[in-house]
């Protein structure tokens, strides 16, 4: 086990843990608290894969804008009122059963990697020497300036919506 | 060196928990942040892929998805709160406004 499989083994076990955390705290407020940390997480393992900018993006977009609004949402919603009910459907076995599936058919795709494409030229070398922010702003203002403002109106959609579904007398 | 079918496996396992989450839960903030951890998930998969094949497309995805789920986490978030304003709950069971 090198160093890098050792940070990847933490990472990793810490990140399974912090999601069954977050998908079985009974107060939405802990749930949160353990996402934050799992988004933290991620991010690092972001570092690890030399995506230095979408780590940052993950800490500054998610744990930052939009754990924020969960929180907000969370202390509108009254969460005393279920402290004794149950918090899993009656069904929940079956929810086990159909997202098992999911994972061995991922396992299933990690085991049969076999024919990868042609590599691409943003080796490791090129990102250290330039920074992935170079090579990510030129692609994204080239081949997917179209997309990329295509997101832009979606973005004041949202905000649009967001505002009209929460106005007095909606 | 880290194989990338380990990136896979963890982005599966996360998938997974999130499925789960969506499925089994009552508490509607709970189904939204399991849809949270399956796009996280989906970005894992990939950033690792856009490391592993050399090219940057992978990010460039991941930077769109953090932009829908940021969309969807506010037009989600209004529609609970719009949601609360009606009905007083966080309990998806009590929801049935469209049962005949």
């Amino acid at each position: 086990l090198t160093l890098l499989q050792g940070c990847f083994a933490y990472l990793a076990l810490a990140m399974i843990g912090l999601s069954i955390l977050t998908v079985t705290m009974k107060n939405p407020v802990h749930s949160v608290i353990a996402m934050l940390a799992l988004f933290v997480h991620i991010a690092a393992l972001y570092l690890f894969l030399n995506a230095e900018l979408i780590a940052a993006i993950q800490i500054i977009v998610y744990a930052g804008a939009v754990l924020v609004l969960y929180l907000f949402v969370v202390m509108l919603f009254n969460i005393k009122e279920e402290a004794h009910k149950k918090i899993y459907h009656d069904q929940w076995p079956l929810a086990f059963v159909g997202s098992v599936f999911f994972l061995v058919y991922f396992v299933l795709i990690a085991k049969n990697i076999a024919v990868l494409p042609k590599l691409g030229p943003h080796t490791v070398e090129a990102i250290q020497k330039k920074g992935s922010l170079l090579y990510i702003g030129k692609e994204l203002f080239t081949t997917y300036v179209l997309p990329f403002e295509i997101v832009s109106l979606l973005l004041l959609i949202a905000i649009i919506g967001a505002v009209v579904l929460t106005k007095k007398g909606a | 060196m880290v194989p990338l079918s380990w990136y896979i496996i963890l982005s599966g396992v996360i998938f997974t928990i999130g499925a789960f989450g969506f499925l089994a839960r009552k508490n509607i903030i709970i189904m939204f942040i399991s849809i949270e951890l399956m796009l996280n998930a989906a970005n894992i998969s990939l950033v690792a892929f856009s490391h592993y094949l050399q090219h940057i497309q992978g990010q460039i995805m991941v930077l769109f998805i953090i932009v829908v789920a940021a969309a969807e986490a506010a037009v989600g978030l209004g529609i609970l709160i719009a949601l609360f304003k009606n009905k007083e709950t966080a309990d998806i069971n009590e929801v049935t406004l469209l049962k005949g």
